[in-house]
């Protein structure tokens, strides 16, 4: 039988602590929609996605009420969009983008990420049809995401698609000038992209996965933070203790959640991605974790050690709580995204190259990080080759989403409002990286992905 | 199939009552009750058997949130496999 202090404990984790499931996302295939005619394929995408998703909301937020836990996202992942317009006979990519922005809104989701291209050892013609297009894509929808995977492990990195990306993410910042460069909080470029990440802006259908899937990403940086508040001065070991037991009980009800939507939904369940996703409510910061382990301001020295500590003990704690784990598990350290890392970036305590050492301990990268407007494409491109050689050396998901917002200058703060948060402008080095970007071509695989 | 009803306020006469009533009115089965005042707010927690209710989980949620509105009290139930989930291996 539970006891009251177990049951008012999880009571004001929800309450209190800001513990909630960040989304539950419905991956859908759309290869059976791929057609000469591209109108008809736009047609059966819309078709497809609303008849698979047509109960998902409603589904979300009925076990919301049942259990009494926040399902804060309902979101849809699709077949990377360039393998599916790509059978089709046209130039023009933007409507597919449109036929998913009118079917997200049909089935009340509030993103829907696909609008995607893998090319991390080349680009077919859709491919860069479909990269190309991704400024007026997100420019003329609200809902859509996109994600462009430049390099792995296994391929190397395609540096012509990094140079292009650069140029891609300042032509959707101008597209979307008048929202500050919004489109651009919905652009992900990756290195080693996973198949199965419930998370925006990078989610996406893999092409190894089913029909359908049900993927539930959780969260809970309030959670832990206030565990570790019981341990101060403790050694690391008793820290990376308690963080386990807490990412443990947050993804055991993860599982629950993702097995009850799965059966409600009459969908395979697919995996539980057990990441600490901050919001910028204050208490619900993945900083302030790092910043009660013992550190005065997030970005100090120490930062990336204790990032490595949390990041692995959330794994640990959350592996043995799921039947099946997956997508980008560990720890987000998105600034905008997050009230400590906004308040740290403000102090100048954190700056871009010590966020680039920190993405090569926690689970993803560069994330909604605002630039000057100013800075040029190679040397986004630049910044996106770093956060890509960190993930193919290193064997993991790195990804880059950075904000150049149009005439925002070091010192300016960007609005994006609700979970996107505010994002300080933060340096990037003036010294150019132009010859570097214009050479092309492909940086091979290390010679650990020789593994057969 | 049971559920968990949580009362936590300011202590006041006829809080279990209102409580127990409102549960009865759609045959709502209370298997367990316990209460303390912890650090001054009053605290329940009600163990009960939703299988014969008359109403979804999601009713008895409105209808208690409703009772918890006119008494300044935060009332709330969850399905049991939540806490089981989070506390039981």
């Amino acid at each position: 039988m539970l006891n009251q202090k177990e049951i008012l404990s999880t009571i004001e984790m929800i309450d209190q602590q800001h513990l909630d499931i960040r989304t539950i996302t419905m991956g859908i295939s759309l290869l059976s929609c791929c057609d000469p005619d591209p109108k008809r394929a736009c047609e059966k995408i819309y078709d497809k996605i609303t008849r698979y998703a047509e109960k998902l909301v409603q589904t979300g937020e009925d076990i919301e009420r049942d259990f009494g836990i926040p399902i804060v996202n309902k979101r849809i992942s699709v077949t990377p969009m360039a393998l599916v317009a790509g059978a089709s006979e046209t130039e023009d990519y933007v409507p597919f983008a449109l036929a998913m922005d009118r079917a997200a809104r049909t089935c009340g989701v509030n993103f829907i990420g696909g609008y995607s291209a893998l090319v991390q050892k080349g680009m077919t013609e859709a491919d860069e049809r479909l990269i190309r297009s991704i400024p007026q894509a997100l420019a003329q929808t609200e809902l859509v995401c996109s994600s462009v995977n430049v390099g792995s492990t296994k391929a190397g990195i395609n540096m012509d698609a990094v140079a292009l990306m650069g140029r891609i993410i300042k032509e959707t910042a101008e597209a979307t000038r008048d929202q500050d460069g919004l489109g651009c909080a919905k652009l992900v470029v990756f290195c080693n992209a996973v198949e199965d990440n419930p998370f925006m802006a990078g989610a996406f259908h893999g092409v190894g996965e089913a029909e359908k899937v049900i993927n539930v990403g959780v969260s809970g940086p309030g959670v832990v933070h206030h565990a570790l508040q019981a341990v101060k001065g403790e050694p690391f070991d008793v820290v990376a203790e308690t963080v386990k037991k807490t990412a443990f009980r947050i993804t055991r009800m993860g599982q629950l959640v993702a097995r009850e939507a799965s059966q409600r939904l009459d969908t395979p369940f697919g995996i539980v991605d057990l990441s600490l996703a901050p919001t910028p409510a204050v208490g619900d910061s993945v900083a302030r974790i790092l910043e009660e382990m013992g550190l005065e301001v997030c970005g100090t020295h120490g930062t990336t050690a204790a990032l490595a500590l949390l990041n692995d003990a959330v794994k640990k704690g959350g592996v043995m709580a799921s039947s099946s784990v997956g997508g980008l598990s560990g720890a987000f350290i998105p600034v905008s995204e997050d009230e400590g890392m906004i308040a740290a970036a403000r102090a100048g305590t954190l700056c871009l190259d010590k966020l680039e050492a920190m993405t090569c301990v926690c689970s993803v990268g560069l994330d909604m990080i605002a630039v000057p407007g100013d800075t040029p494409a190679e040397t986004i491109s630049a910044i996106i080759a770093d956060e890509a050689a960190i993930g193919m050396v290193n064997c993991k998901t790195t990804a880059v989403r950075l904000l150049p917002a149009p005439g925002k200058h070091v010192g300016d703060t960007i609005e994006m409002g609700g979970l996107l948060g505010s994002a300080p402008v933060m340096p990037v080095h003036g010294e150019s990286s132009g010859a570097f970007i214009a050479r092309g071509g492909r940086i091979p695989a290390p010679l650990h992905s020789l593994k057969n | 199939m049971n559920a968990i009803v949580t009362v936590v306020g300011q202590d006041r006469v006829g809080i279990i009552a209102a409580v127990c009533i409102l549960l009865s009115k759609y045959n709502v089965n209370i298997l367990d009750i316990s209460q303390t005042i912890l650090q001054g707010a009053f605290t329940m927690v009600m163990a009960v058997d939703v299988a014969k209710s008359t109403a979804s989980i999601g009713e008895l949620g409105t209808a208690l949130a409703g009772l918890g509105d006119e008494m300044g009290l935060s009332i709330r139930i969850q399905r049991e496999e939540i806490f089981d989930a989070m506390h039981r291996i």
